[in-house]
């Protein structure tokens, strides 16, 4: 190990209190909360342990990967608590002056060592910065991908509209797996309840483009392989005019403009009349 | 090889496939069916696939030929009971069966063939 990682480890470990203290009162300030002394106590502690090891300078390696999963551990409990991911690398940052002046008084004129002291430092400190970057970034990520399958599933319920006549309203852009799930649940509904009948109403689809029809007619093919109808209501003027426009074949589907035409079909094709007394 | 039955019921024949097709069982059965019309002098032709889980365009290619052998014949056909996988895959192969009858059920199945017969092509 060479001397200024020796110096360092001395450091982290006679000066300890003097460096949280100021370390603490550089970040979140003189009255801080058990709970943040215990999370700087921590990182302190890990990044000692790292520093120990024989390739303390190769921070992929196995010996940094409990600090690692300190760094991770705080900047989730962080990000809880709606910090953002520059604040989180800050704290860690902000460790880097307290340590340089300890540095400083122990080294005092030796400075060949003082500045080696110091990259070492910075390089280390720099990394683990990052690191909280990273794992701010996954936790996103993750959330993000949670809400995304939540929304998919939300958005596709397949309404019984009456006996026989089954209804999906769409909401919002249809992408290919969007229709792919709409497809299944109506396809599987219509398996279920054996309705001859089923009405896609596209009201809540903001635009329709050649891919977004293509997929549309892929759903009403489906429903007529296993020998049901489909309407598609919903058909807003500006739509009826895109699709005109982009020259997309309609003509095998039957369209309605709204969901009330489409079961006025329904009811028409099942033989059931509405009456008011 | 396994030959899949063609029972008659009444003017129609009604053909259900249990087993996963294999491509000489689908030329078997197209050979059959032409074959039984002829003799027969059937009307319609139901085919129950409720139970095939695995198409490929093979078979629903065959499928296609078959409804227009049985319509160069003089006979209805209708496919019954695909399942939503079996539709899906269909599709993705872009195989749409146009001129092909489809029915949820082999009740449904019957009706149209029965309004096929009596005139009416709607089915009700």
């Amino acid at each position: 190990m060479a001397a200024h990682d020796n110096t360092l480890l001395s450091v982290l470990r006679d000066d300890e209190a003097t460096l949280l203290d100021s370390w603490l009162a550089a970040t979140v300030g003189r009255n801080a909360s058990a709970g943040a002394k215990a999370e700087a106590q921590e990182l302190l502690n890990a990044l000692r342990t790292s520093l120990q090891a024989e390739d303390a300078d190769n921070l992929a390696s196995a010996s940094w990967s409990s600090t690692r999963k300190v760094v991770d551990r705080l900047s989730a409990s962080r990000a809880a608590q709606g910090q953002t991911a520059g604040d989180v690398s800050a704290f860690v940052l902000a460790l880097k002056l307290p340590i340089f002046a300890a540095l400083q008084k122990r080294l005092g004129q030796d400075s060949a060592t003082l500045l080696d002291a110091v990259i070492s430092v910075t390089t280390k400190l720099d990394t683990m910065a990052q690191w909280t970057v990273t794992a701010f970034q996954r936790s996103r990520e993750d959330i993000i991908q949670r809400q995304q399958e939540e929304l998919l599933e939300l958005s596709t319920p397949v309404i019984k509209l009456w006996e026989g006549v089954l209804a999906v309203p769409m909401i919002g852009t249809l992408d290919s797996n969007r229709t792919q799930m709409v497809m299944e649940a109506l396809l599987q509904r219509i398996v279920e309840t054996e309705a001859e009948l089923a009405i896609i109403d596209i009201t809540g689809v903001p635009t329709v483009d050649t891919l977004v029809a293509q997929h549309l007619l892929k759903t009403v093919t489906a429903i007529r392989l296993m020998g049901a109808d489909c309407i598609i209501s919903g058909v807003r003027p500006q739509i009826a005019q895109t699709i005109v426009h982009l020259g997309v074949d309609l003509q095998s589907v039957t369209t309605k403009a709204s969901l009330a035409a489409a079961l006025a079909l329904a009811f028409k094709r099942t033989g059931y009349t509405v009456t008011r007394s | 090889m396994y030959r899949i039955p063609i029972l008659q019921m009444g003017s129609a024949l009604l053909v259900t496939i249990q087993v996963d097709m294999e491509d000489q069982t689908a030329l078997q059965l197209q050979d059959d069916l032409a074959t039984k019309i002829e003799a027969t002098g059937a009307s319609g032709v139901l085919i129950d696939i409720s139970a095939l889980e695995i198409v490929d365009s093979f078979v629903g290619r065959m499928l296609a030929s078959i409804s227009g052998i049985a319509s160069v014949l003089d006979a209805t056909t209708v496919v019954v009971g695909m399942q939503p996988a079996v539709a899906i895959t269909l599709v993705e192969l872009g195989l749409s069966l146009d001129g092909v009858k489809t029915a949820l059920n082999v009740r449904r199945g019957m009706q149209i063939l029965q309004a096929a017969q009596d005139g009416d092509p709607r089915g009700h």
